[in-house]
């Protein structure tokens, strides 16, 4: 089943010169179609300016298409009927931790989606309760959000998202700010999201090792879908990537390097384990 | 250094004034203030005194606290009092020059100065026993008949908490562009007040610019969580009026009754 549909999707904005006239329009994003399963886990790959964050922006309607059309389920993004229930199903979570957290306290904080589409207080503090479990931040509920590490404060904001009961959670660089440490803990929380509560995921990056355990990859440059696949199929393709201004993972580009000088091994290693597997052979 | 800045007073004890609601206690201030105008001979001010006396008791907070609240205001107690002191017309006891201190002034400082000290102390007990968040949540609610006049009481209180969330981000960025421009040859330290204020320039600018910018984010952060205004908006911890609650109010109607009658006996 498709949760989300794109279909034909562009999206321009208009550039101002410094007297504030218009001097023409740039094209984010041009010409985008694609389907996102229910359940997958999608990483969007690009290089910066490459119109992710932008698309990103396009699945819970901050930003509406220019041409073409956005659905989250059934509903058009530009059906204005339809926004708070797009926004509650299509959950957020953006790339600065301290620019998304609104309340003093960290349990209502993650109270704020729910309060806002109106749950009954009963319900707001079960759903706080699951959510911030489902992060595993529980034992910081009662803290200030100024006392929490980058990588905490970035749990607390998915877990925000989680108390609406979202389809879908669509993170938007999240570790970019983060330090090794806590980009590990945010990654592993959204694959267990995604693995036990079947939420679909679609994770916007430009660090390659977090995209290797996705169901997907999508790879964009200049507005454009440009490569589409599996992992292995994508990471294959290292002289394509590299086109793109991407990088591969280190194992697979020791591997692609061995294979150029003429070590007989597969296309598309990703884990230090196939590697050893494939040279022992 | 401009990490210790503590936002509110708030004094952390647990004591029954604190776990009031925080309307009673916006509404118990008001009243008391109202009273100490109303209140007149020494009858009325002792009991006022000792009805603020017992309520200071029972927030636990230390009277040595309280008074610093009274130093911000020493230099108005000061010069209201020497006005009264020396411009009241009445029977003269002293002559200094073209200065007088009549009998009257005396008695008229004296009350003016009972009366400031009352109410500074009244509102500190507020302040101190209630955390910033509970006194936002609190205009809210208690505000909250001024919505069918169109004011904006959920957006103001919302900005409030937000204000609250942001100054502890802020001023750590304040410090850490400080930094970079003292590793850079800035000095913010020396020089007349005027170089001093010059120096701040290059640090206001920066901080303006992260500041609008982390706005817009988390404006959109707001959005994208469907927040849009206070209509139909439920609450996690909905402010409830419970028995110790009305308690206080009755103490309080009780307490403002008995000094409007002894004024006029």
């Amino acid at each position: 089943m498709n949760l989300i549909k794109v279909a034909k999707l562009i999206f321009e904005y208009t550039k101002y010169g410094e007297e504030g006239e218009v001097v023409g329009t740039s094209r984010a994003i041009d010409n985008v179609s694609f389907d996102i399963q229910k359940g997958s886990f999608v990483a969007v790959l690009g290089h910066n300016g490459s119109g992710k964050s932008t698309l990103a922006k396009h699945l819970n309607a901050i930003l509406l298409p220019t041409e073409g059309t956005v659905w989250i389920g059934e509903d058009d993004t530009k059906n204005m009927d339809a926004l708070w229930d797009i926004r509650q199903r299509a959950g957020m979570v953006f790339q600065n931790p301290d620019n998304q957290i609104i309340a003093n306290v960290v349990e209502e904080d993650v109270a704020f989606g729910p309060e806002n589409i109106g749950v009954p207080t009963r319900d707001i503090w079960t759903r706080v309760d699951e959510s911030l479990k489902a992060v595993g931040m529980t034992a910081y509920r009662k803290k200030s959000p100024n006392k929490l590490s980058g990588g905490q404060k970035q749990r607390v904001a998915i877990a925000g998202v989680m108390a609406m009961k979202p389809d879908c959670i669509i993170l938007d660089e999240p570790t970019a700010m983060l330090d090794p440490h806590g980009r590990q803990d945010v990654i592993r929380t959204i694959h267990e999201l995604n693995r036990q509560e079947g939420i679909t995921i679609i994770l916007i990056t430009h660090y390659m090792e977090e995209v290797i355990d996705a169901d997907r990859v999508i790879v964009m440059d200049e507005g454009k879908i440009k490569m589409d696949g599996t992992p292995k199929e994508i990471f294959s393709q290292v002289e394509q990537l590299k086109k793109y201004r991407l990088d591969v993972p280190q194992v697979t580009e020791l591997a692609y390097e061995l294979k150029k000088e003429g070590i007989p091994l597969d296309d598309g290693i990703l884990t230090i384990e196939e590697l050893v597997n494939g040279l022992c052979q | 250094m401009l990490r210790d800045i503590t936002i509110g007073q708030y004094y952390a004890v647990e004591s029954r004034i604190h776990r009031l609601d925080p309307r009673v206690k916006l509404m118990g201030t008001l009243i008391y203030i109202i009273s100490l105008f109303i209140a007149k001979g020494i009858v009325g001010y002792v009991v006022a005194g000792l009805f603020l006396g017992v309520i200071i008791r029972i927030s636990k907070v230390p009277l040595r606290y309280m008074m610093r609240g009274l130093k911000s205001i020493i230099f108005i107690l000061l010069l209201s009092v020497s006005f009264n002191i020396f411009l009241t017309e009445g029977t003269v006891l002293v002559q200094i020059g073209f200065l007088h201190i009549t009998k009257e002034g005396l008695i008229l400082a004296a009350w003016m100065a009972v009366r400031l000290v009352f109410l500074i102390l009244g509102s500190t007990v507020m302040t101190l026993t209630t955390t910033p968040n509970n006194l936002t949540d609190g205009l809210e609610k208690g505000l909250g008949f001024l919505k069918k006049i169109h004011v904006p009481v959920h957006e103001m209180s919302m900005m409030m908490s937000i204000a609250l969330r942001f100054i502890p981000i802020l001023i750590e960025e304040t410090d850490k562009i400080m930094k970079a421009q003292m590793a850079r040859g800035a000095d913010f330290e020396t020089g007349t007040i005027i170089q001093k204020v010059k120096a701040m320039v290059p640090l206001l600018v920066p901080l303006f610019v992260s500041a609008f910018r982390r706005a817009s984010d988390l404006a959109m952060a707001m959005e994208a969580r469907c927040y849009h205004g206070g209509e139909g908006r439920t609450k996690m911890k909905p402010l409830c009026y419970r028995k110790q609650d009305l308690a206080a109010y009755s103490i309080l109607v009780l307490y403002l009754v008995s000094v409007v009658v002894l004024r006029f006996i």
